[in-house]
């Protein structure tokens, strides 16, 4: 996956639901090139000015697509996922909530054969700052920059590119990648991608507990796969043990998982890790 | 959602995997007449969401219809852990020849169902997986493929069986897997699984469904409250029917936040400032009013609650929906107790209006709208 730009053609699946609706408005709003929208059963409406279809087949009859992003309620996201895929729109965002975890892997594992990149479930999207938004973000906490954001936590996410942009910093592409215990992507993946990203000079990783993603994304730094600094954030440390606190991904499992194991895998390796949300912005301010 | 022993053993039982015959009593009576009916030993086993049956005194033997009435008698009534023992399961007694561990979970970051087996298992799993982690054999599964024969008998194979013991050992995994897949499992497990006479028998069983799939097994959403009662507190249980995630913690500041990792941070941000926060309540994404007045309404009358805080950023949650649910939870109530508010995102400024007209202040920064918050509520360095 290339990351999106303003001319990135997008869909959106579930155009004609409130979220739908509502976040085609405001994406509009801040650049992203929106062609269409599918809603099974309301072919030939329109939201907004844009047409809407009953299938991706039809829409892409109609208009060039290159990526899509899904509204529609859980028990449909798989069905509109894996017509995305098969149609090898990319990346394919997935804003849904409470999607089964059965249902994740299948999609993920046919993104995979397709080589399409799945963002979410359960996830806010990604950004490009100044160029186009897939996903709900609220856009007046980004400014241009430098800076990469990754998060597995979606409010976590916007917490911090606020901080980061009221330090006199700015960000370069954002990604939430959603807090679900399957999700298409990896830090791993997004580290390589702005490893090779020109616009992004330095990153913000926020973590929480639960899965071993933070200590995997330790051992990638530690390997040389990712040589540009990091500040990090996890959150969960006044988390109970065993007490599943939000969403399913944020589960202690044994002592890996915990805040303390990956704050020390990242420590390890260099990451400046904070104690509070805003000490990402300040390290990276310090940093640059 | 985790089922009772006695109900995974129904959905064993639909999908083919041997287990050994049992049912359900209410009284002494009925625990001898069908010990009497099937004329061998029983187990008589309480059935509830607790863990640690075993070691709480919940699974007595009876060897004869008139030992499992007594047994039956002094269980019957009792409570372990809390929780009253209304139902008993009376199951055959089995010749256990050998018991094995299998199991199929989910790993989630390789993002596969893996199928997971030891030929030693027992009560002393966790044990084998601490300490000899190679006498666990996992089975990674390519969800295109899904676990087929030739896969279950090689699991077979390394546990060391051969013969017709391969091939009932394998049958029993690939069913086990169907059933994962088919009842949306996070956890299925057999331990231990018994290797008997003539094959295996299914002794114990355990099956966890995700949550996010009740909406495909409608039998169980019913039964969904009744099955976290033994976990949660009784406020949880309250919470959880009026579909809020909460956690009951024991400090004295109220949390409201949405996303996990928000209001993590949240409690986290409070902690450090030297508070305690009263619970963990995530709205999740898009809470209409009608929600948020429930959230703030439940916390509020929680007499512990000494303050209030709610942290919000809005993406698809609107900061308009947040303060009128805030105002209307207040006025409901009609309870004084201090409220810090800090939101921003989708429709900030229609929102810091509508708490303004209530004399409600917000806060920019999580920081400082924490630090108020335990200042208010007494405590902090």
């Amino acid at each position: 996956m290339r990351f999106i730009d303003k001319d990135t053609r997008v869909l959106v699946q579930g155009i004609t639901g409130e979220q739908g609706a509502f976040h085609t408005q405001l994406m509009k709003d801040y650049g992203t090139r929106i062609v269409a929208g599918v809603t099974p059963g309301r072919g030939g409406q329109k939201v907004d000015e844009f047409p809407v279809y009953n299938s991706i087949r039809e829409a892409l009859e109609n208009h060039h697509v290159d990526a899509s992003i899904i509204f529609v309620p859980a028990p449909f996201a798989l069905d509109a996922a894996l017509e995305a895929i098969e149609a090898e729109l990319d990346p394919v965002v997935i804003i849904t909530e409470g999607v089964p975890v059965r249902d994740s892997i299948e999609l993920v594992a046919r993104a995979q054969q397709k080589e399409v990149t799945i963002i979410g479930p359960n996830c806010p999207g990604l950004i490009n700052v100044g160029e186009s938004k897939m996903g709900i973000m609220p856009s007046q906490v980004f400014k241009k920059g430098n800076i990469g954001v990754i998060s597995r936590s979606g409010t976590l996410f916007y917490e911090i590119a606020e901080q980061i942009t009221n330090v006199g910093l700015g960000e370069s592409t954002c990604i939430g990648m959603g807090g679900d215990p399957v999700i298409g992507l990896d830090y791993v993946d997004v580290l390589g991608w702005f490893e090779d990203d020109p616009k992004t000079e330095a990153i913000a990783l926020i973590g929480e507990i639960g899965g071993d993603a933070e200590e995997r994304a330790a051992q990638f730094i530690e390997k040389g796969g990712f040589t540009k600094p990091v500040a990090a954030y996890i959150a969960g440390r006044a988390a109970v043990p065993g007490k599943i606190m939000g969403h399913a991904g944020a589960i202690i499992q044994d002592s890996l998982g915990t805040a303390e194991s990956k704050m020390n895998a990242l420590r390890k390796v260099g990451v400046s890790v904070g104690e509070l949300p805003s000490e990402v912005a300040k390290s990276l301010k310090a940093i640059l | 959602m985790k089922l009772l022993e006695y109900e995974a053993k129904e959905y064993f039982s639909k999908y083919g995997i041997p287990i050994p015959e049992g049912r359900m009593v209410d009284s002494p009576v009925g625990a001898r007449k069908y010990t009497e009916s099937l004329g061998r030993p029983v187990v008589v086993k309480v059935q509830l969401h607790v863990g640690g049956r075993g070691k709480a005194g919940g699974v007595k033997f009876a060897d004869t219809p008139a030992d499992a009435a007594m047994v039956a008698g002094q269980l019957l009534g009792t409570a372990i852990k809390g929780l009253k023992v209304e139902r008993l399961y009376v199951e055959e007694r089995i010749d256990i020849l050998n018991e094995v561990y299998l199991g199929v979970t989910i790993d989630r970051d390789r993002r596969q169902y893996v199928v997971l087996a030891s030929s030693e298992g027992g009560m002393n799993i966790e044990e084998v997986a601490a300490k000899t982690p190679d006498k666990i054999v996992r089975f990674f599964v390519d969800p295109l493929i899904g676990f087929k024969s030739y896969h279950a008998n090689y699991v077979a194979s390394r546990l060391g069986y051969s013969d017709r013991l391969l091939r009932s050992f394998a049958v029993v995994a690939m069913r086990l897997y169907e059933l994962a897949v088919g009842m949306d499992a996070e956890l299925t497990e057999i331990n231990p699984l018994a290797e008997v006479k003539d094959g295996f028998l299914a002794v114990d069983a355990r099956l966890n469904v995700d949550n996010n799939a009740l909406f495909r097994h409608n039998e169980l959403e019913e039964r969904f409250l009744d099955s976290v009662k033994g976990e949660l507190t009784e406020r949880e249980v309250e919470a959880r029917s009026l579909g809020l995630t909460y956690v009951e913690l024991d400090g004295d500041i109220g949390i409201v936040g949405n996303g996990a990792g928000l209001t993590m941070a949240t409690l986290d941000t409070v902690m450090l400032h030297g508070g305690k926060a009263a619970n963990f309540l995530d709205l999740g994404g898009g809470a209409t009013t009608e929600r948020i007045d429930k959230a703030v309404r439940f916390i509020l009358s929680d007499d512990r609650t000494k303050v209030l805080f709610v942290n919000v950023l809005g993406g698809i949650t609107r900061c308009d929906y947040i303060a009128e649910g805030v105002v209307q939870a207040r006025e409901e109530l009609g309870i004084k107790k201090p409220i810090v508010v800090r939101m921003m995102g989708t429709n900030e400024a229609e929102g810091r209006a509508i708490l303004k007209k209530d004399s409600i202040g917000v806060f920019d920064s999580m920081e400082k709208a924490a630090e108020m918050a335990v200042k208010l509520a007494g405590g902090g360095a």
